[in-house]
């Protein structure tokens, strides 16, 4: 069983901050593939084209034949032939986190791995593995207890390859909304200290209003991230003090591009779902950096919830899916500039939502309740995209499969 | 040029005082919010282009952006449907004399507060004469409503589940305003010139149709109604010259005497 968290003192205001090292941070193209494939909760290792071999670290080409390696999905299963603790470190990320505990892992997809340990896996043992992305955002290979411990997700080495709410406060930006509302519940279940629960108009009431902030552990705030000064403003008492912010501000209109559309609704659109992902992101993301190896009560993750249409476009919401692709766009290199810092990024992908915006939508739609589990696991996973529900599952599939083939089929 | 000698003159004794009857503009200033099927009014916004800093080393400014009914604002004929084939019906058409004029203010304050559905009917006004005499013509007709004051809480939009609960005039009150009294426009310090429950009158909104129809003005959102006298305030209301603009956010004051300093 690992030491269950307990939960952190407040901070002794004479003591230096902890600097925000991440680990080194140079990696070769084949080594970027494996993050991106590992950001998304694969586990896959390279294999030869030619002979079947499958090889790690990642590398250019098959080490026995030369041939070519492509990337497939691999069983998770492993034995720890070995264990050893490192105790000193020159690396100054590490050397903050001695004694830390590496293995040789024997890995059922045929290779040996050099992997980092949790702390109820032991020599021998049956572990199963995974691929975390460090802070920094490359991929390492973490073995876990073959079954769930005890305050398993609870063990400082693994909690450095995530972003668990546990303990943690966290700001969700639209409280207005079935969707901020579900992700702020969960997000209290899954053990988050305070759910600081954004309000964009503190003189109108709306639906939920009563019971989400009555709950335990959510303190509402007056936030609207289409105003510079009210992100500016709440970023000025929170900044120092959330670990996670989770944007969850939507404005989905229906409208084509010639046809339907209404220029003010894009202009509304862009403005609360992109221009408001920068203010946010130039409110918190410097206060955050700042503390993200601060112990317990770190700093941890900026996540975003945007539609999957921002991949592919969609018919008849041609504006809103114009402002979920500038937000994942702006995400993807938000991911980039935390990524020195220790700070995760995430974006978790929604399908069409189960809301009054999406009525002329045939089901399946995704649940907001849907979108709260993901935001969750994506945070106990340290999953850097996450699809929330079936739907924006398989549109993510044939995207990856065939981008320009899913925009013809979700346009025409 | 005595007249404007002596008004300059009255200025700087405080004579003359001037009254602010606008609001701030800021993000968080309520606007008017029409069923979801519509196109929504746009609140104030404002971006910083530069304060003393790389963007702008010795000076500050910022862009802003609204809609042209956002705030203390004016609204033009053109606003309403009823006055969209009427000649010099947008901000930049309006003859620049007919934005100075003289108000009568029509104290509703009491009334409002017991219900805030009090509708103004020409009945309303005619005691209302009687009483205090008659409303003069080519005035700002202002309603004293002394709703301003809840400018911050949620009784100033006061938007429950059944719609806005505002006061504001009925057809026959409006109708008496415009062809009887030939008013030059309609001040409140609501949201709308019309009453809140408007929309289920009949005819609905008749203070937006009949003003505009007839090429009267509306200023809403306006502040300190209840620092004029009833008579000889003098509105200064003067909407930015937007081209073929339905409207436009301003600053209202209004002159009224007082006493020398």
């Amino acid at each position: 069983m690992s030491e269950p968290l307990i939960p952190p003192k407040k901070k002794d205001p004479l003591l230096n901050t902890r600097a925000g090292h991440v680990p080194p941070a140079l990696r070769s193209r084949a080594a970027k593939a494996m993050a991106a494939r590992a950001g998304q909760g694969r586990f896959v290792l390279q294999a030869c084209e030619d002979c079947a071999h499958v090889t790690y670290p990642p590398r250019d080409r098959c080490p026995k034949c030369w041939g070519a390696l492509t990337w497939q999905d691999q069983p998770r299963g492993a034995v720890i032939e070995a264990e050893t603790t490192i105790k000193a470190s020159t690396d100054l990320f590490f050397r903050n986190h001695l004694p830390w505990r590496i293995g040789s892992a024997r890995l059922d997809a045929g290779s040996m791995a050099i992997v980092h340990l949790h702390g109820d896996v032991n020599q021998g043992d049956r572990v199963r593995m995974e691929i975390k992305l460090d802070r920094g955002g490359n991929p390492a290979l973490f073995a876990l207890p073959e079954k769930e411990t005890l305050n398993m997700a609870d063990d400082p080495q693994l909690r450095v390859f995530t972003a668990d709410p546990k303990y943690r406060r966290i700001l969700v930006t639209d409280g207005r909304g079935p969707v901020g509302q579900a992700v702020a519940e969960a997000l209290v279940k899954a053990g988050a200290k305070t759910v600081f629960l954004g309000n964009n108009d503190r003189l109108m009431r709306y639906p939920g209003q009563e019971q989400i902030e009555a709950m335990e552990g959510i303190e509402p705030v007056p936030l609207s991230i289409a105003d510079s000064r009210s992100t500016e403003a709440l970023a000025a008492q929170l900044g120092g003090r959330v670990d996670i912010v989770v944007n969850t501000a939507q404005h989905t209109r229906g409208g084509g591009v010639g046809f339907g559309g209404k220029l003010s609704d894009l202009q509304t659109g862009l403005d609360l779902e992109v221009s408001g992902l920068m203010r946010l992101a130039q409110a918190f993301a410097p206060a955050m950096s700042g503390r993200s190896d601060d112990g317990t009560n770190a700093a941890a993750a900026f996540v975003d919830v945007a539609s999957i249409f921002g991949l592919s476009g969609k018919a008849g919401y041609a504006g809103a899916a114009a402002a979920a692709a500038a937000r994942l766009s702006l995400i993807a290199g938000l991911r980039g500039e935390m990524a020195q810092t220790g700070i995760r990024v995430m974006s978790v992908l929604t399908g069409p939502i189960d809301d009054a915006w999406h009525q002329d939508i045939p089901p399946p739609k995704t649940a907001p309740v849907q979108i709260a589990r993901a935001v969750v696991s994506a945070l106990q996973q340290g999953q850097e995209t996450i699809c929330a529900g079936q739907v924006a599952k398989e549109i993510f599939g044939r995207w990856q499969a065939d981008p320009l083939l899913t925009i013809r089929e979700e346009t025409q | 040029m005595t007249l404007l000698t002596d008004l300059a003159g009255a200025l700087a004794t405080g004579q003359v005082r001037v009254v602010d009857l606008t609001n701030t503009l800021r993000a968080d200033f309520p606007v008017i919010v029409l069923p979801p099927e519509f196109g929504q009014c746009a609140p104030f916004r404002m971006e910083k282009v530069s304060r003393y800093d790389d963007n702008g080393p010795a000076w500050y400014w910022n862009n802003i952006s609204m809609n042209e009914h956002t705030g203390t604002h004016f609204d033009a004929p053109a606003h309403w449907v009823t006055g969209k084939d009427l000649p010099a019906n947008t901000v930049d058409a309006i003859p620049a004399q007919d934005l100075i004029a003289a108000a009568v203010v029509i104290d509703i304050s009491a009334e409002a507060a017991a219900n805030a559905d009090f509708v103004v009917t020409r009945d309303f006004l005619e005691d209302w004469e009687a009483k205090n005499g008659a409303i003069p013509l080519r005035h700002w007709i202002a309603l004293r409503t002394d709703w301003y004051k809840r400018v911050g809480t949620p009784e100033y939009l006061n938007l429950l589940e059944d719609g806005v609960h505002s006061p504001g005039p009925d057809a026959s009150a409006v109708e008496f305003m415009v062809h009887d009294r030939d008013c030059v426009g309609l001040a409140v310090e609501t949201v709308g010139t019309d009453a809140g429950q408007a929309f289920h009158f009949n005819p609905p909104l008749p203070a937006h149709s009949i003003l505009h129809g007839n090429g009267r003005f509306g200023l809403q959102c306006l502040t300190n109604l209840d620092k004029l006298p009833t008579f000889g305030a003098m509105i200064v209301a003067c909407p930015l010259k937007i081209e073929g603009g339905s409207g436009s956010p301003l600053r209202v004051v209004a002159l009224i005497e007082g006493e020398a300093t």
